[in-house]
């Protein structure tokens, strides 16, 4: 098993849209198997760092390993079976919820073909059962609410059948029960199927709930990794967003909750 | 249904114009009967190539807008209001008067001069919050220059090409067989290409993130796609002049009655746009009998409108 081996390795990344460098020599390891948010202020390059890791946009400098492999040495496609991408505010496209999750089988498909084979179509199936999505396969997705058309466009990167599912603000525009059943088809997946989720969040609160690990971004790097538990200890929190991170007690689990500092 | 509609238009072509040559003719010489020879001449010489020309232009062009119009990810694109045709036209007086009898070079230079008004295009409608009505704006004025550089070639050299006033509407009269052999090849080239890749456009209309994450190399494809989309519309205009609006009529309709599965619309497209035009152009030459307007003339009555209809569609979007 590649259990000592991190699905993902950013090593040295740099990069800047200006000639004053934004993201400089950051390093991340995303633990195989985990859920992992990076967290940070608005424009601390967290979602730069997701286009990174996605090959979206070119490092200047520094290497991404996705399971052990130099990213950049990858053909679109075959970086594509190894990680796949919910892209922030995708903008819902003309076609049926089973259409759009089909095309998360391109990836497997020569340049030529587009038709689904047997393998294509269980694959399909299957990634709408896990999502919980079959009962509407035949909507259109642009009639569907904001937490069912993330369904169907999480249900997409299902079918794309990767060990590594990268998602960029998933819960942007939804209320607060879809935020949460969003959060908790993703705990489900990584339980159940196994799959490594890292994730670029805004909402704190779902942060500290959902996630096994945090990265802390400020200005363009990563100040402080690890267990929740740890980065709570650590006060990183406190020092990237200028909040106070109060331990609550709760039923079940620990719980975090946020005030602001008053200066 | 659409093919059927296409085989009926095709055959009515042939035998309706402006001579009494009609069915019988065309029946006795389909079958191998006795047919005078100049009813022979009018078939084989006169409306097999209006046809083949007519086939051959509304499949392009209507594959074209439909490639552009996904492409640019634009309903309101097409060759000839982003500017396509005017380039392609500019270039083909260009080398008919500078290169005057070379025929087998119009086709090439029609694709060249489409090809670099899609790139200007293509980098206009990247620029920074470029809408969808300014890609339109700039296609009019890149229209406006190419037409500008036309009538400035007829004006220096008149016999720069034979019927100028048709090749500038658009129209298919006086066609002739070796107009067509070159362009039908790049033509025929081009349908069945796109219609092999139309689902990379499925893939684009996921947005460029998405399409990215699934492993397509988006920049790449557009251009690609974008350059097919001008060989076609080049091609058409080479021997068809500049015959407008049939790639933004024929794909919405397509659209409205199919869906947007580019898989489904693109080749529907291309079989319905060539019928589309056989039968405008059998309009145009019975309509006001016994004369004959340009096709062309007869596509910007419906294809104005259909417009204007258009950009308050999408205005009432809100996504001008």
């Amino acid at each position: 098993m590649r259990n000592n081996e991190p699905a993902i390795s950013v090593s040295g990344v740099s990069y800047s849209y200006t000639k004053e460098p934004f993201i400089e020599g950051l390093n991340l390891d995303v633990a195989y198997g985990d859920i992992t948010s990076i967290i940070g202020p608005n424009g601390c390059g967290k979602s730069t760092l997701l286009k990174i890791i996605d090959g979206l946009i070119e490092p200047f400098g520094g290497t991404v390993y996705l399971n052990g492999k130099p990213s950049l040495e990858m053909k679109g496609r075959q970086r594509a079976r190894h990680l796949a991408l919910l892209a922030q505010g995708a903008r819902p496209p003309a076609m049926s919820v089973e259409a759009l999750v089909s095309c998360g089988r391109y990836p497997y498909h020569s340049h030529m073909r587009s038709h689904l084979d047997t393998e294509d179509k269980e694959k399909v199936a299957e990634a709408m059962a896990l999502a919980g999505i079959e009962h509407f396969r035949n909507h259109d997705v642009r009639r569907l609410s904001g937490g069912e058309r993330q369904r169907a466009f999480i249900a997409m990167t299902l079918a794309q059948d990767t060990d590594i599912i990268a998602l960029d603000e998933p819960t942007t525009y939804l209320d607060v029960r879809a935020c949460h059943d969003i959060m908790q088809l993703v705990t489900e997946l990584n339980r159940s199927s196994g799959k490594t989720i890292v994730m670029v969040i805004h909402d704190l609160d779902l942060a500290l709930r959902y996630s096994d690990h945090l990265a802390v971004m400020e200005r363009g790097s990563c100040i402080c990794a690890g267990s929740v538990e740890e980065v709570f200890a650590s006060g990183a929190i406190e020092q990237a967003f200028n909040v106070e991170v109060c331990r609550v007690p709760s039923k079940d689990r620990v719980a975090y909750t946020l005030f602001p500092f008053d200066d | 249904m659409t093919g059927a509609f296409l085989v009926l238009v095709t055959v009515a072509a042939f035998f309706v114009g402006s001579t009494s040559v009609g069915l019988p003719e065309f029946l006795a010489l389909i079958s191998g009967g006795e047919v005078s020879a100049s009813a022979k001449s009018i078939l084989l010489n006169v409306r097999l190539p209006r046809v083949l020309a007519a086939l051959l232009a509304g499949a392009a062009l209507a594959m074209a807008g439909a490639l552009i119009q996904a492409v640019l990810d634009n309903p309101l694109a097409c060759p000839n209001i982003i500017g396509i045709n005017a380039g392609a036209g500019f270039a083909v007086l260009l080398v008919s008067a500078f290169l005057p009898g070379l025929f087998f070079v119009q086709p090439i230079a029609a694709f060249v001069g489409a090809l670099i008004t899609a790139v200007v295009i293509f980098f206009i409608s990247l620029g920074m919050g470029a809408s969808r009505l300014t890609v339109v704006l700039a296609g009019i004025a890149l229209s406006s220059i190419f037409g500008a550089g036309m009538n400035t070639i007829l004006i220096i050299n008149p016999d720069a090409y034979i019927g100028a006033s048709r090749f500038l509407v658009g129209g298919l009269s006086g066609v002739l067989m070796s107009n067509l052999t070159w362009p039908s090849i790049y033509i025929i080239f081009g349908l069945l290409i796109a219609t092999f890749v139309a689902n990379k456009l499925n893939i684009m209309s996921l947005g460029d993130a998405t399409a990215h994450s699934l492993g397509m190399n988006v920049g790449r494809w557009r251009m690609s796609l974008l350059g097919l989309a001008a060989l076609l519309a080049g091609a058409a205009v080479s021997f068809a002049g500049l015959l407008g609006f049939v790639g933004l009529i024929v794909p919405h309709l397509i659209r409205f009655i199919v869906g947007h599965d580019n898989r489904i619309v693109l080749p529907l497209s291309a079989t319905f746009g060539a019928a589309f035009v056989v039968f405008c152009d059998l309009l145009a030459r019975v309509l006001f009998a016994p004369y004959e307007i340009p096709v062309g003339i007869l596509m910007a009555f419906i294809g104005g409108p259909f417009f204007i209809y258009l950009i308050i569609k999408n205005r009432k979007h809100g996504d001008a």
